[in-house]
């Protein structure tokens, strides 16, 4: 299953399969109008654009932390190996193997690294000795956190927290890993490091991740598929070296755009592609 | 010698009535740790806790059945009580709110008072009930020492065993076991913690039921002190500058709290006292807060909110 290239989300059966869901916070404000998005097994998807376009809220929405901000998917469907989970509690989630790493890497301060580590096997039952050993896997992927391990999470590096966060999302044993931005405010020597070993999670334990970025250079290098959204809505989607050659992407999200085009007027403008009619 | 025998009873004295303000404190700092809600009817589940276990034993005595006995089945019926009142407070009172701010919290704990008073006081009675369960008459020591020996009093020093058998079944459940760790993780961050799985509402119940059991512990021997009557939801006051002393974030800073406010209070009124006019005792605790208000706002344990930059 890990050798097998993965391709484009309408391949067979994806991990996960977000259906045109509207988003609204607290009753009024319309943030996402009708996204939809496959996650194949195995694959790596990203999830692109600027500020305020919406990436974290459809993470949030997907796992469900949506609701302690008070906001709430109003239309549409979420699905989790087949299995419709919209309206399922972030517990819940975690169970069924889909596990949410937190924009701003959200360490618990006041524990150590190795007890922040342990809180992210709250879920599972099945025994000290497996918790352990999926411990010290964590620590094989991370080799600083293990040298850090007795150190208070409040006083590590950002690096190093955000290595945290994602060894202790590891720990509840996901199939799939939401992403949040996990390059905000770190060093690009360290963007690229975290990078690689997402890289190498996807392969070595066939992880799905969905990772949400507003380094688009990044996740394009290391994702197979993308997804650009605009203000609530895909505006643009398809293989990440596709979207590497266009011409507008170029210009907007990797600013290495050609020197000749002067005015906004000649922009083409992206229109919403109704996937739910499809 | 007689007077510093008279300092050492009267030290004494205050350190352990200072152990029980502790108990009381206890509670409070729990849940704020917890959840970060100032927990405004801690006094009424202490209450609520002695009405249940004092009622609970006169109703079963009375039935002729043996003392030691009665004695377990009341408190294991108060600890369901509390275990009961957890639920429905998380259940209609807290979950609702989630992610509410701080102080729509602490309103919503103000009106939990009210309801947990009198609900308490209409299903037990609001008569002051004698709750014998331990002695309350007093040791004389070192009589060779000190003329007269230093008196202590029993309960007192029940109340210090007790605090501290508590305090170290609290430190090993919140340092050693899985639920304890995932409450510390909740009180650092609510939505990391619910993002790797921890279910909140899961945890504020099992931190509520902690909270009704410290409560039912303090209520056995305040209990035993002045009876499980009302003015105890008092209580809650005295343990007010207790927490500000410790800090609100802190367990051992509530024992410490306690202690010097136990001590504080008793020797300003035996010393201070006499030069300007006596009945310290009621207010010297709020004094001695104001101070550490001032120069360290976080209590003498309190956690610095840890900031990088």
């Amino acid at each position: 299953m890990s050798s097998e290239p993965a391709g484009k989300p309408e391949a067979a059966s994806p991990i996960l399969s977000v259906k045109n869901i509207e988003v609204i916070y607290d009753h009024v404000i319309l943030v996402l109008k009708g996204v939809s998005l496959d996650v194949p097994r195995g694959g790596i998807v990203a999830l692109l654009g600027a500020n305020g376009a919406g990436k974290s809220t459809t993470l949030k929405a997907i796992s469900n932390l949506i609701r302690g901000e008070r906001g709430e998917v109003t239309k549409g469907r979420v699905e989790l190996k087949g299995e419709r989970v919209d309206g399922m509690t972030p517990n819940d989630l975690v169970r069924r193997g889909c596990v949410q790493v937190m924009e701003g890497r959200h360490c618990f301060g006041h524990l150590t690294v190795e007890e922040n580590l342990l809180t992210g096997a709250f879920t599972r039952r099945d025994g000290r000795k497996a918790i352990a050993d999926e411990l010290e896997k964590v620590y094989a992927y991370f080799p600083r956190l293990k040298e850090r391990r007795g150190s208070q999470a409040g006083y590590i590096s950002g690096g190093e927290q955000q290595m945290v966060a994602i060894g202790r999302a590891l720990m509840s044993r996901p199939d799939l890993m939401l992403l949040d931005e996990p390059s905000m405010g770190l060093a690009p020597q360290l963007v690229a490091e975290i990078f690689e070993i997402v890289r190498r999670l996807n392969s070595e334990q066939n992880l799905s991740v969905l990772v949400a970025e507003q380094n688009t250079n990044m996740a394009l290098k290391y994702a197979t598929y993308g997804y650009i959204l605009e203000s609530g809505r895909v505006v643009m989607d398809g293989d990440c070296k596709a979207l590497r050659e266009n011409e507008d992407v170029k210009e907007f999200y990797l600013g290495v755009g050609g020197s000749d085009r002067k005015s906004f007027r000649e922009v083409k403008s992206y229109k919403r592609r109704k996937r739910w009619l499809a | 010698m007689v007077e510093f025998g008279q300092f050492l009873e009267i030290l004494i004295g205050g350190l352990l009535s200072g152990v029980l303000y502790s108990l009381v404190a206890l509670g409070f700092v729990l849940i704020f740790k917890a959840s970060g809600v100032f927990n405004f009817a801690q006094g009424a589940m202490v209450l609520l806790a002695g009405l249940a276990l004092v009622r609970s034993l006169d109703f079963l005595v009375a039935r002729g059945i043996p003392m030691p006995v009665a004695i377990l089945m009341g408190l294991m019926f108060a600890g369901l009580v509390m275990a009961l009142t957890a639920w429905l407070i998380e259940r209609f009172v807290l979950g609702p709110l989630v992610n509410q701010d701080g102080l729509t919290l602490f309103m919503s704990t103000i009106g939990a008072t009210f309801i947990l008073e009198g609900a308490a006081q209409m299903i037990f009675g609001s008569d002051v009930y004698p709750l014998p369960l331990f002695p309350t008459d007093a040791w004389f020591l070192f009589e060779s020492a000190f003329p007269g020996g230093i008196l202590v009093n029993k309960l007192d020093v029940w109340g210090g065993l007790i605090a501290a058998i508590l305090v170290a079944g609290l430190a090993l459940f919140f340092q050693r076991t899985k639920t304890g760790r995932a409450l510390r993780a909740v009180a650092d961050d609510h939505a990391a913690a619910q993002s790797v799985g921890i279910p909140i509402s899961w945890i504020w119940f099992v931190v509520w039921l902690v909270a009704g059991l410290v409560a039912l512990v303090a209520a056995t021997v305040w209990g035993t002190k002045l009876g499980v009557q009302f003015s105890i939801t008092f209580l809650a006051l005295k343990a007010l500058p207790v927490l500000i002393i410790g800090g609100f974030t802190s367990v051992p800073g509530a024992i410490v709290g306690g202690l010097i406010v136990g001590a504080g209070e008793k020797l300003a009124e035996a010393y201070l006292g006499p030069q300007i006019g006596g009945g310290i005792e009621y207010w010297f605790a709020y004094v001695l807060a104001l101070a550490v208000l001032l120069v360290r706002p976080q209590g003498l344990f309190g956690e610095r909110i840890i900031e990088r930059i």
